[in-house]
This record gives structure tokens, C-alpha cells and sequence, in this order.
């Protein structure tokens, strides 16, 4: 008799593999293999897990038809299972998968999109803390701005993309008729962030995005300035006001 | 803890009252808290709430406020070879001094493997060496979290020849050496029955009822196996049928009035039409506390 542990790793190989008979402990008191019967096995971890990544991924799915996504998410699925039973950490690497998707290779802002659905998720689950309200540094002296070091909510993310993603995910989450959107007309930064109940999606300028992760590392606003500033168009001003009225900033300190 | 969420006031758990409750839902968040529905209590699966934060720890925690909790763990794999993941028996512990539940329950199955979590409850060999292994898991478990675990009986789809023990035989023993209590889903009882060619209610009048603390009520479909025989399939998107209607009124025959679910998880129903599933389980239960000599005491 096979240990549990032999037992087990032959279930999961048959699971996973569908040429790969059950084992051999698996039958039925009846003549023929049980391939029916041992497949609600492979169908209750396979379908579970795709409709997973179909609820986490709706633009995804509208962009590309449902026919497709539910073969990429099949592909997907066959290769990368959740690592722990949270459910809601899985399908993280989905956006990275369809990057390099050869099928998808005509839409090559589809990971992007992607991105931006994983960031949504994200921020909804964030760990809940109180932003500051509108008027938080107004009263600052100019002269000691710079050195600032913000606390960032935790559902706060950037993130910049070669392409109209943000554009391209709006329409398709929001439009009943989606919006033409040419693909070459530039690249989009995106913040998202959840100061109370809703998860805010907008478009911020790539110098904001910039400032936004260089002060994610605890530096001081001065030198995240510094390095925002090589983007053109930055404004400092202008990025700590989208940052306070997202309520991406809980704290601050010198 | 969240500054947005506030810590329940609640100075210990609630107990779960016996009589019916639902899982909870999301898409039923804002009606419960809007209409305050006569439900005895909710349940819900632990996993879904090991998010740090956001909509659904809010709406849980109101919810929680008004209403008994049961927590039904969904990830454990207490049947599985490998040691219990740590950091989810820690992840349930927090959950668990959070929110306090009445009631807290896991599978006998197993779901975690080396190559990953695969979602789904699979089925193990009753043998001496899993029974042994199923009993130090479960010493864990309630150690950890300080709280007695309810397991459950699984539904099943495929026979295995290195069975040893019946079901019956194992769910009792790993209840008498770990003092946990059983959770007795009676649609998984209808399942297993068709799937194995039992009889239900035999299975029923053998199991040790007196272990039993919880029951769930559930629908599921009906397919045909490699040989033409009827292959039911757990699948929680209906309203239970009516031999698991009448499992049910011949469990509480045995038992008395306990803590009865309805699950319903996939397909997931109006409020009102879950509520009505509920009020059916809640008029088999009244039918038994009119005549509590019938049941016997529980253990606790």
C-alpha cells in the first residue's frame, strides 16, 4: 500500500495532467475506469480556479472575448496554482503571463491593462487606514516642504505604461459602447487608491507616478523631487494636490 | 486593525443559536445591514476575510455586530500528508480572536500540495495512518485557536481501495480522541450515498449523532458516471432537493433542534429567495422544539 504522501502526489499529477490516469488506488466497484468520476476532481480545481481569474480580470476578458480569455485563463491556470488558500493573493502573475502570451502578441497593452485590474484588487483588500484630509500641508512653510517624508495609504499604487491603458481599461470597465482609443497615442500613468469604501482609478502625470514610488521608500520629498523632475511636465505642486485629494497620504513627518 | 474598522465591541463569542442561518454573501452585504432580516446567524468562509482590510471586513464586522458568527474553513487540509501550514493556522487565529465566531469548522479532505493549493476538497484513504494524522492536525488546530473545530463529512466521487475504517467508523473516532465536534452536511450525505451506492439514512442511523453540533443543507446536480449511473455533484448553486429535505428531518429526529445552514455559493440567489430556503430549515426546526423529547441532549 502506497504512504498518503505517495498517494497524494500521484492524485494531484493525474489532476493535473489529464493523460494521466487516476491512481491506481482510485476505482469504483464496477468494471471501467472511473475517468468521469475522477474528473469532477480535475473539473472542480480547474473550473474554481479560472472563474477566479475571470472574476479578477473583466476588461481583460471584454478586450479579448470570452471564447479567448477562457482559454488563456485554462493556460494560465495549468501552470501556476494559488500558493496558499487565499484565494484572493491568486492570479498576481497573470498580467506578466499574458505579456508573454504569443497569441495575445497583437495586443501588446493587454498586460498592461491587466495591471491595472490587479491594482484595483489590490487596493479593495489594502489594509484600511484613515487619509489626510485636502488641507493637510497647506500650512507647511514652503522653506521645509522639501523635507517631508509622507506616509502612503496602503492601497496606493502606480503605474505607467508605453501605452493608453488607462484609457483603454476606463472605456472597457465603464462604456456600454466602448470608445475607439488609438493605441499610439502615448503612454498613460495610473494611480489607484482606496481611502474609504471605493477604489479610485485616475490618470496622473508620469512625474507623479515617479514621485510616488520614490517616496514609497521613505525618502524625503526633496529628493523624490529630484527624481520626478527628469519627466516632463512635472509640477510638485500639482502631484501632492492629486496625492492629498486621492487620499493617498495618511501621515507626514520631518 | 484598521483606523476605518473599529474593533467589535463584542466581549466574547456569540453563541450560534440552534436554528437556521445562511452564508453570507456579498452581494447580500447591504440588504442584511438595510432590512436587519430575523436570520439566527451567518456563516462564512474563512478565507475570503484574510484580506488586511477594505469592503469586506467592513461590512463583516456590522454584520457580525448584529448577528452570531460561524466560520467555516475551506483551506486547512487537515486530511493532507503535509504538516498544517503555520501562517494559515495563524491567518485563521486572527480571524478567529477578530470576530470571535460561535462556531468554527473545517473538512475532512485535503487540498494543499507541494506543487500548490488546488482549491478543491479531495478525498482520502481511511486507514490508521491517515486517522492518526487527522487527529494530531486537528489537536493543533484547536490548540491554536482555542476554540473546539467542527469537521465535516465530505462529498465524494471516486472509491478508494485502501480504505480500511468506514467513514462513519473514522469521523467517530477522530470526534471521541480529539474532542472535536462533527459537522453533519446531509446533502453530502445524499451525494456520497448515490456516488457509492448506500443507503442514506443507514449511514445516518450509524453516525454518532451525539458528536454533532452542526448541520448544512445544500443543492446539488445530478450527471451520469463512466457507466451510466447517476453521479450527484456538490455543487451549492440550488436549492436542496427533497430527499435532502426529508435526510435533514430524519437528522433532527436523532438530534434535536441544532444550528442549521443553508449553503448556497455559487449562482448565488436573491436575498429573498435564500431567505425562503432558510425559513423551510427554520419550520423542520420549529416542528422539533415543539416536541423536544424527541432529540436527545447534546454534547458539548
Amino acid at each position: 500500500m502506497p504512504s498518503q504522501a505517495e498517494y497524494e502526489a500521484d492524485f494531484v499529477q493525474a489532476l493535473r495532467q489529464p493523460r494521466i490516469p487516476p491512481p491506481a488506488g482510485v476505482r469504483h466497484p464496477g468494471s471501467q475506469p472511473p475517468a468521469l468520476r475522477f474528473g469532477v476532481y480535475r473539473n472542480n480545481v480547474h473550473v474554481s480556479l479560472v472563474e477566479a481569474v475571470t472574476r479578477l480580470y473583466p476588461v481583460v476578458q471584454r478586450l479579448v472575448g470570452e471564447a479567448f480569455f477562457q482559454a488563456v485563463a485554462r493556460r494560465f491556470v495549468g501552470q501556476v496554482l494559488p500558493d496558499s488558500p487565499v484565494l484572493i493573493d491568486y492570479g498576481e502573475t497573470f498580467p506578466d503571463f499574458l505579456d508573454h502570451f504569443e497569441p495575445a502578441a497583437r495586443l501588446p497593452y493587454l498586460g498592461d491593462v491587466a495591471r491595472i485590474e490587479w491594482a484595483w484588487h489590490r487596493a479593495y483588500h489594502a489594509q484600511d487606514q484613515t487619509p489626510l484630509p485636502p488641507q493637510a500641508l497647506a500650512r507647511i512653510p514652503p522653506a521645509q516642504v522639501g523635507h517631508l517624508r509622507l506616509g502612503l495609504h496602503p492601497s496606493l499604487q502606480v503605474l505607467d505604461s508605453p501605452w493608453p491603458a488607462l484609457s483603454i481599461w476606463h472605456t472597457n470597465r465603464h462604456d456600454a459602447q466602448v470608445r475607439r482609443i488609438d493605441r499610439d497615442s502615448g503612454g498613460e500613468a495610473t494611480l489607484v487608491c482606496r481611502p474609504d469604501m471605493e477604489v479610485l482609478v485616475c490618470a496622473v502625470p508620469l512625474g507623479t507616478a515617479a514621485l510616488v514610488r520614490t517616496l514609497s521608500t521613505g525618502a524625503k520629498l526633496e529628493q523624490a523631487t529630484t527624481q520626478a523632475v527628469e519627466q516632463p511636465g512635472f509640477n510638485l505642486q500639482t502631484s501632492l494636490v492629486a496625492l492629498l485629494s486621492s487620499g493617498g497620504i495618511t501621515a507626514f513627518r520631518f | 486593525m484598521s483606523d476605518l474598522t473599529p474593533p467589535l465591541t463584542l466581549a466574547g463569542p456569540d453563541a450560534v443559536p440552534r436554528s437556521a442561518g445562511v452564508g453570507l454573501k456579498p452581494a447580500h452585504y447591504r440588504t442584511i445591514l438595510e432590512q436587519g432580516p430575523d436570520m439566527g446567524w451567518f456563516e462564512i468562509h474563512a478565507e475570503n476575510y484574510m484580506g488586511a482590510g477594505g469592503p469586506p471586513h467592513r461590512y463583516l464586522t456590522a454584520i457580525r455586530e448584529r448577528y452570531p458568527l460561524s466560520v467555516h474553513g475551506v483551506g486547512l487540509s487537515i486530511g493532507g500528508a503535509r504538516a498544517l501550514d503555520r501562517r494559515h493556522l495563524s491567518r485563521l487565529a486572527d480571524l478567529v480572536r477578530r470576530y470571535r465566531p460561535g462556531l468554527f469548522s473545517e473538512h475532512l479532505a485535503w487540498s494543499t500540495h507541494s506543487s500548490g493549493f488546488l482549491n478543491d476538497l479531495l478525498p482520502l484513504p481511511y486507514t490508521d495512518e491517515t486517522l492518526n494524522r487527522v487527529c494530531r492536525h486537528i489537536d493543533q488546530v484547536q490548540e491554536v485557536l482555542g476554540q473546539r473545530l467542527l469537521l465535516e463529512n465530505p462529498s465524494t466521487y471516486v472509491h478508494l481501495a485502501d480504505s480500511t475504517i468506514s467513514e462513519v467508523q473514522f469521523l467517530d473516532a477522530v470526534s471521541h480522541r480529539t474532542g472535536c465536534g462533527l459537522l453533519l452536511d446531509v446533502n453530502n450525505v445524499q451525494v456520497c450515498a448515490t456516488n457509492h451506492g448506500f443507503e442514506a439514512q443507514a449511514y445516518l442511523d450509524a453516525f454518532p449523532m451525539n458528536r454533532v453540533t452542526e448541520i448544512h443543507v445544500a443543492g446539488h446536480d445530478q450527471q451520469q458516471d463512466d457507466e451510466g449511473r447517476p453521479l450527484l455533484i456538490d455543487t451549492h448553486d440550488r436549492p436542496a432537493t427533497d430527499g435532502v429535505w426529508q435526510l435533514l428531518e430524519h437528522t433532527l429526529t436523532l438530534t434535536g433542534p441544532l444550528p442549521v445552514l443553508i449553503e448556497w455559493d455559487n449562482d448565488i440567489p436573491s436575498w429573498s429567495a435564500l431567505f425562503d430556503e432558510s425559513r423551510r430549515a427554520q419550520r423542520l426546526l420549529d416542528r422539533h422544539i415543539q416536541h423536544p423529547e424527541a432529540g436527545h441532549a447534546l454534547a458539548s
